[in-house]
């Protein structure tokens, strides 16, 4: 069977799956419909919460990143897993037992006001919008590759099928189909890494692998890729920081916390049954989280060698790098290298006419390595690629059959519409529970409130969908929004809402609104105003990163601690905090009494 | 009975604090700011500190949350506050 028919095959028979268990899986009530019931057990709710978590962006972008960056890299690992410790133990089992529908509730009722209440949905909107329009485009960009689609039609397809699940099945039907949406995006994630572990260091686990020895040299894989790397003028592999130590150091924190602060996230644990189900629930999270995220450095390290051992046959069989007849030659590239080079994102221009590709960095400080680069007659580096190729190309590069690589495709298309489910879940819930019921028709029914949280639920799909049709080319910069949002204005507000029972009122929304205004103004800062290019005003706040060297992207921690500082200050000068609001605090943190979530004001 | 909620709460601090030392200690300590010198030594063919930014943490955090499941499990049979 040809590869095409192979893929056709296979992303067919995911996607009847996942509307299969829509069907078997729909939302009867408001409850079930907004938090399934409060039944899914925290090994399945953890499932689904790293289905949930684990993006378009996860799975095809973060290896190829990784790869360019190297140690620095490690700055999305620990930031994209430590933000589970956070929450589950300051936030989640709290929010369990408080156990109400949404994130917005909570910080309505505990900071006893509708505007607070109103507050958290304008920044859970804008979080989760940014963050689905990527998905989006993501989604499009799957189909495209994958199926011989257009983009557009790409993204009306994938339309169809979360609308499917997502509007009939409610919370749900979509935790279930995570469930098997996270099955198919693991196996596609690591059976590629299996082989190609095998093949290169003589271990089946990627995770050993990377530690291991490079196969038919005496030295080890990542020594060996070190050396590579620095003789072809790149940083040290293992190394390399991100930026400066304090920038890597608060973009990771910022990335803990925004991950712990994100809307569609918290949502999830409050499908569990109890308190200590919560708990629990965030640990089995993780550890479904942790098995793509301990395989995507060995993914990383193994594809970037692998791609200089194809271009430079001196990687592998030891000798000069910089010998003439090391660079392989342009005409006996391999298959793969040729159906890439169709879709523009890896591209040969031979600089110095020798017919051979040179692949190195040609802006190198390494005086020893440009002295032996020029002697070697090379004139400039004569190979681009595109990160997100590591992922994607990884099983053609190892030459793995067609039913491996048509996984693959599967396994993304899982991933982004999985993410995108979880985020329209957390737009529809905000809307019609914070906004109808919370503060415009607060008698309406639950049959009639269920009819709007589906029909805000369709609108969102419509306005992503044409988000993702018409990009408004702000897509890939608007990440760093949602995680500056969540963790500079959300996360600070709820902690502090179940860790002090002084927090008042004025206190919580004066935090919010400093957190998110000083976030938004770094950023916009950088990017311009609301991402309109030409609005940006680098200059009057003296350049680039110029708040200690810290980049727009890892800008939320700086936010989140302006929202504590604020928060404190103003609720020591402002009125105490209500009786019966202490008393709800006290019964918060102690588990007894827990009730299934219910959407009572 | 009358709850003793001061003591279950002190109780609760006292373990986040614990369990934040170490989650900070593996992060942010061995993953970036002592990674370097962490370096020198080797596991296998990681060096250390790479290893704990790539690898090492992600363990950790794992172990960390269920080691608080329990832990926070015990606090609540010891003050009588466990969901029934």
């Amino acid at each position: 069977m040809d590869l095409q028919t192979t893929i056709y095959l296979v992303v067919g028979l995911s996607f009847s799956l996942y509307i299969g268990i829509a069907i078997w899986a729909r939302a009867g009530s408001t409850s079930e419909f907004y938090a399934a019931g409060g039944a899914i057990g925290p090994k399945m709710n953890g499932m689904a919460t790293a289905a949930d978590w684990m993006s378009a962006a996860s799975f095809i972008s973060m290896a190829g990143l990784i790869a360019n960056m190297g140690y620095g890299g490690g700055l999305f690992l620990m930031g994209w897993t430590g933000g589970y410790v956070l929450l589950a133990m300051l936030l989640a089992p709290y929010l369990r037992k408080f156990g109400k529908f949404t994130v917005p509730q909570f910080i309505g009722d505990r900071f006893y006001s509708k505007s607070a209440s109103t507050l958290a949905v304008v920044c859970l909107l804008t979080a989760s919008t940014t963050y689905i329009i990527g998905q989006m485009t993501g989604v499009g960009v799957a189909f495209s590759r994958f199926l011989n689609v257009s983009s557009d039609t790409g993204i009306y397809i994938g339309q169809a099928i979360v609308f499917l699940y997502a509007v009939f099945g409610g919370m749900k039907g979509i935790t279930y189909t995570q469930v098997a949406q996270y099955i198919v995006l693991i196996f596609a994630y690591t059976i590629p890494a299996i082989f190609i572990s095998l093949q290169l260091t003589g271990n089946p686990l990627p995770q050993l692998g990377l530690g291991g020895s490079f196969s038919g040299t005496d030295m080890t894989l990542l020594a060996k890729l070190d050396q590579v790397v620095s003789d072809l003028g790149f940083g040290k592999y293992t190394t390399t920081t991100a930026g400066s130590t304090l920038n890597m150091f608060v973009y990771t924190l910022s990335l803990m916390i925004g991950t712990a602060g994100l809307p569609h996230v918290i949502m999830r644990f409050f499908t569990v049954p109890s308190v200590k189900d919560a708990r629990s629930s965030a640990g089995w999270a993780l550890i479904f989280i942790a098995i793509l995220y301990t395989t995507a450095p060995a993914v990383a390290a193994m594809a970037k060698l692998n791609l200089h051992a194809t271009v430079n046959t001196a990687v592998k069989a030891g000798g000069d790098l910089y010998a003439p007849e090391a660079s392989l030659k342009h005409a006996d590239r391999p298959d793969w290298m040729k159906r890439w080079e169709k879709t523009g994102l890896l591209k040969f221009e031979d600089k110095n006419g020798d017919g051979r590709i040179q692949f190195y960095n040609d802006k190198t400080k390494n005086a020893d390595a440009k002295a032996k680069m020029d002697a070697a007659g090379w004139k400039g580096n004569e190979l681009t690629v595109n990160a997100d190729i590591m992922v994607m190309a990884n099983p053609e590069i190892a030459l793995l059959p067609n039913w491996v690589i048509a996984l693959v495709a599967a396994g993304g298309l899982a991933a982004a519409l999985s993410t995108a489910a979880g985020l329209l879940m957390a737009i529809s819930s905000a809307v019609s529970h914070d906004l109808v019921k919370g503060v415009f028709a607060p008698n309406i029914s639950e049959k009639n409130e269920l009819l709007t949280g589906k029909i805000a639920m369709a609108v969102a799909i419509v306005i992503s969908g044409w988000l993702g049709l018409n990009p408004p080319g702000f897509a890939a910069g608007t990440v760093a929004l949602a995680f500056g949002i969540a963790a500079s204005s959300l996360f600070p507000a709820i902690m502090m809402g179940i860790f002090s029972k002084t927090m008042n009122k004025q206190g919580a929304m004066a935090g919010m609104l400093a957190g998110l205004l000083v976030t938004l103004f770094y950023v916009f800062a950088h990017k311009g105003i609301f991402f309109v290019k030409g609005t940006e005003f680098i200059n009057s706040i003296g350049g680039a990163n110029s708040f200690f060297g810290i980049t727009p992207e890892a800008f939320g921690a700086v936010g989140a601690l302006v929202n504590f500082i604020v928060a404190i200050l103003v609720a020591k000068l402002t009125r105490p905090v209500p009786d019966h609001v202490r008393a709800m605090v006290e019964a918060v943190r102690i588990p007894r009494g827990s009730t299934t979530v219910t959407g009572a004001h | 009975m009358q709850h003793d909620s001061q003591g279950y709460w002190k109780a609760t601090l006292g373990l986040l604090s614990r369990i934040l030392v170490i989650w900070f200690a593996c992060s942010f300590g061995a993953g970036i700011l002592f990674a370097d010198a962490l370096n020198n030594v080797k596991l296998g063919g990681y060096p250390l500190g790479f290893w704990f930014a790539h690898q090492g943490s992600i363990y950790i955090f794992i172990a960390l949350i269920f080691y608080y499941a329990k832990k926070m499990g015990d606090i609540d049979r010891q003050f009588d506050v466990e969901e029934k």
